[in-house]
Parts: C-alpha cells; structure tokens; sequence
C-alpha cells in the first residue's frame, strides 16, 4: 500500500517498472528500491533464515543488517532495501546463505 | 557534510564517501521540526536541513570530492581505505580520516522477534517518507524515545492507526510536547508494558502485551493481545564502529551513549593520531550535536593538516559552547554522564 495523501511530502505518480518475484509478474515505480516495491504490493517476507528457515522481512531498510538480503538477478545477498528496483529484474527469496557460480 | 564545510573553508581538500546515492545520511526522512537553536536549523524539518548542508557545500566544489553509491569496506592502520563503488573496487589513502556513519537500531528479545513486519522505526521512517510506502494498516509502536513518539506521530500523518505506544519504564522517554501531540491524537501510551510475543506465520498478526512491575519482571496474568500487521521496535540506537574496529581504535563501553564507542579526545581524535569521529558514531545524541560536532572536527583536522581556518578559536569557541548547550538540562544529563565515563576511561589507558 502506497501513501496517497500526506500533510508534508509529495509524492509524484513516477514511471511504472515491472520485474519477476519468484516466477510472479510484478510491478513498483521510479524510486523504488527492491524491498519498497515489494511492500507496496503485500510480500513481505524476503528470505528464510538459514537454519530453522523462519521467514525474514527486512528490519532496518538502511542497508545495515541484511534481513532483506535476495538473489537478484542471479546474485545472492542482495540487500533490496538499498537497491533501486529497474525494469526486468529478477528477484528471488533467499533460503540459504547464498551460493556463487564460478565458471 | 558539516565537516567536509569548515575543513574546505579553511582551506582543505576532502571527499566524501556517503553508501546511499544522495548525502544527508537519515535527515532525509526526518519530516519533522528540530529543536534546539536556530544555530542548528531549529524549527526546520529534517528533509529540508539535508538540502540546507547540501546547498552549503555549493561553492566549495574545488575542495570538496564526493563519491555516492560508495561503500567503504576497508580501513586499514596507514589510513588506506577501500571502497566498493558498483563493480569497481578502489583504494585511497588519506592524510586523516573522519569516520561518521552514525548508529544502527537496536533490537529487542521476545518470541518471534524475527517475523517479517516487524522493523526498526527508523525502517518505517524511510519506507514511508522516503519512498512512500505503508508499513501496515495497525501499528504498535513499541517505545516512547523522541523516536517512537514521532514516528508514531509520522505513521498517523501517514494514514496509520498507532493502536498503542508501549513503554517498558514507568514513565515516557521522550518529550512531553511529542507525547502530548499523539496523545490528543487519541494514542494509549502504555507506560510499564512490553511486547512479550509476536504471533503470526509469514508476517506478523497479532501481538501479546505484558504489563511489568517496578523491578521489570512481566506481571503474570496482565497478558492482552492485539491485532497489529506491523511492529515498530524503537528502543534505542547503538553506535555504528565497524569500521573503526578494524584498525583496533580503542573503545570503551558506556551504556548512556548507546554501547561500545570510541574513547576520543574534545576534538573528536581517537585513539589513533588523525582518526577521528563526529556524530552518532561516538554516542547517541540529536542530528543537532552531530551537525555541531562535524563543524567542530572540520577545523581541527583541516589545521591538523596545516589549513587553519582564519577564524579558529572564535569558531572552536562558538561550537564548544554551542555542544555544552545541547548537552545542558534534563535530556542532556545521559550525555554528560556518558561523556565524563568516556575521559575516566581514557585516564586509565
């Protein structure tokens, strides 16, 4: 859910951009990072811990405590709430500590 | 910002390593009027001082570098630094460094503390008014700082219901004139009450509240549950030394300023000879002090260096005072505690 109406700050309509989360069709706008978009559209849960597999949303969105981490685009611990979200991207939910494949 | 000001006017060249893709570090979603003088932008709002410092670094575009999207991820004893910036990965060395990324939130123990909608009120701060996003319809916000009574006082701005304030002490931390504000708003602040549990699957539902008695301990059978899809956690910042650690600054910890900091000098030296430290990084105070502090740190090392600025010690006067001011009255005493710790600590060493 987005903020429609605010006392103190404006919030402009921006360009729509759409991007796959976890096989879904899904879309935030221009200034958006990975984890606001999300948000806005109701997924919270970004990650799963890696032993217990507890679901894991993002706790500081200033970059600091990796809760938000996400593969994307194929990279693995992603922080989205400090990435900005471009057209196309592929996000995933991490459930593990993040596997690199070296070729 | 503040230091890379005076340090420049006076005549030294610096660059600014900020992580995110514009400077001002957490003013950018502080919607609120600060306090204070009008020395430190009192009664302006916090988004609004960021473009302020920011205008103020207008003209000074010879001296001052600034590299964005840049994090530093290595500091080393001969003051290189390496900085990861996107793909590219450089190394610089410095004559002296300014270390001031500021604090991080803390967290609190209960069960389910981990549920995704649970978040730091500073992660609601910026999800709300830096990208224009709820955290939830039903909020608790749990704490009564100055930061969990303006939160609470943005989240209602923002079209929330702020279902409870929860304070674990018996009486309200923050100002009473931010409590007054949310309380005419219809807000219950719960004083000696916490979260004692989330409950939810994916995300959080509900919470249960427990009610304490004078020495803390949960009062069995004042359980209450509430229905809430989002939990605001405001109890406290700690200082954010990573960096400082790795080249073994000596630190000290001092509750009143938040945890472990840097044992520094008057003018923000450390231990090591021209590191040093402004803002939040070396206890936890107001945006005001840390503005103040980047002024004061920009004279000294800029005339550590061999640029002193012409009007050094009225300048160095005017900040001292201007520092012992928002450190003098009720809300200050933690700091001056604090502060008084930090040089018992350093005459020990």
């Amino acid at each position: 859910m987005r903020i429609k109406e605010h006392p103190i700050l404006v919030f402009e309509q921006k360009n729509k951009l759409s991007f796959r989360f976890d096989g879904k069709e899904i879309y935030g706008f221009e200034g958006d990072t990975i984890a606001s978009a999300l948000h806005a559209m109701g997924y919270k849960k970004l990650s799963e811990s890696i032993h217990l597999k507890r679901p894991r949303g993002f706790y500081c969105a200033i970059g600091n405590c990796a809760s938000c981490n996400m593969i994307v685009d194929g990279v693995p611990n992603v922080r989205t709430c400090i990435t900005p979200l471009r057209n196309g991207m592929i996000v995933e939910t991490q459930e593990n500590l993040g596997e690199v494949h070296v070729e | 910002m503040c230091c890379a000001k005076t340090a420049a006017e006076a005549g030294q060249t610096c660059l600014i390593i900020e992580r995110n893709s514009r400077l001002g570090g957490q003013l950018v979603k502080q919607t609120h009027m600060f306090f204070g003088s009008e020395k430190q932008y009192a009664k302006t709002r916090g988004i609004d001082i960021s473009n302020l410092l920011i205008n103020d670094l207008n003209g000074l575009e010879e001296k001052v570098e600034v590299m964005t999207d840049a994090t530093v991820v290595g500091l080393y004893p001969d003051k290189v630094l390496t900085v990861l910036q996107g793909e590219k990965y450089v190394k610089i060395r410095a004559k002296a460094i300014v270390v001031a990324t500021g604090a991080s939130e803390k967290v609190l123990a209960f069960e389910n503390n981990d549920l995704p909608g649970i978040y730091g009120a500073g992660a609601v701060q910026t999800l709300m008014n830096v990208y224009g996003v709820l955290p939830g319809q039903d909020v608790v916000m749990v704490g009564s700082g100055n930061i969990g009574l303006i939160v609470s006082y943005q989240l209602i701005q923002a079209g929330v219901r702020v279902k409870a304030v929860l304070e674990a002490a018996p009486t309200i931390g923050g100002y009473k004139v931010h409590a007054s504000k949310i309380k005419r708003l219809g807000v219950d602040i719960k004083t000696s009450h916490t979260i004692l549990k989330a409950i939810g699957k994916d995300h959080v539902e509900k919470i249960v509240t427990v009610r304490l008695d004078e020495a803390w301990r949960p009062i069995f059978g004042s359980e209450e549950e509430m229905t809430v899809d989002a939990v605001c956690i405001s109890v406290g910042l700690t200082p954010m030394g990573n960096l400082l650690s790795m080249i073994n600054v000596e630190t000290k910890y001092i509750s009143e300023l938040g945890g472990l900091v840097p044992i520094i000098d008057q003018n923000n030296e450390t231990s090591i000879a021209n590191v040093f430290v402004c803002g939040d990084i070396s206890g936890i105070e107001e945006a005001s002090s840390a503005i103040v502090e980047g002024y004061l740190t920009g004279l000294v090392v800029a005339d550590r260096l061999g640029n002193r600025h012409p009007l050094y010690h009225e300048l160095m006067k005017d900040y001292h005072s201007q520092l012992e001011n928002l450190r003098s009255g009720p809300f200050g005493e933690k700091i001056r505690i604090g502060l008084m710790k930090m040089m018992g600590g350093k005459d020990k060493c």
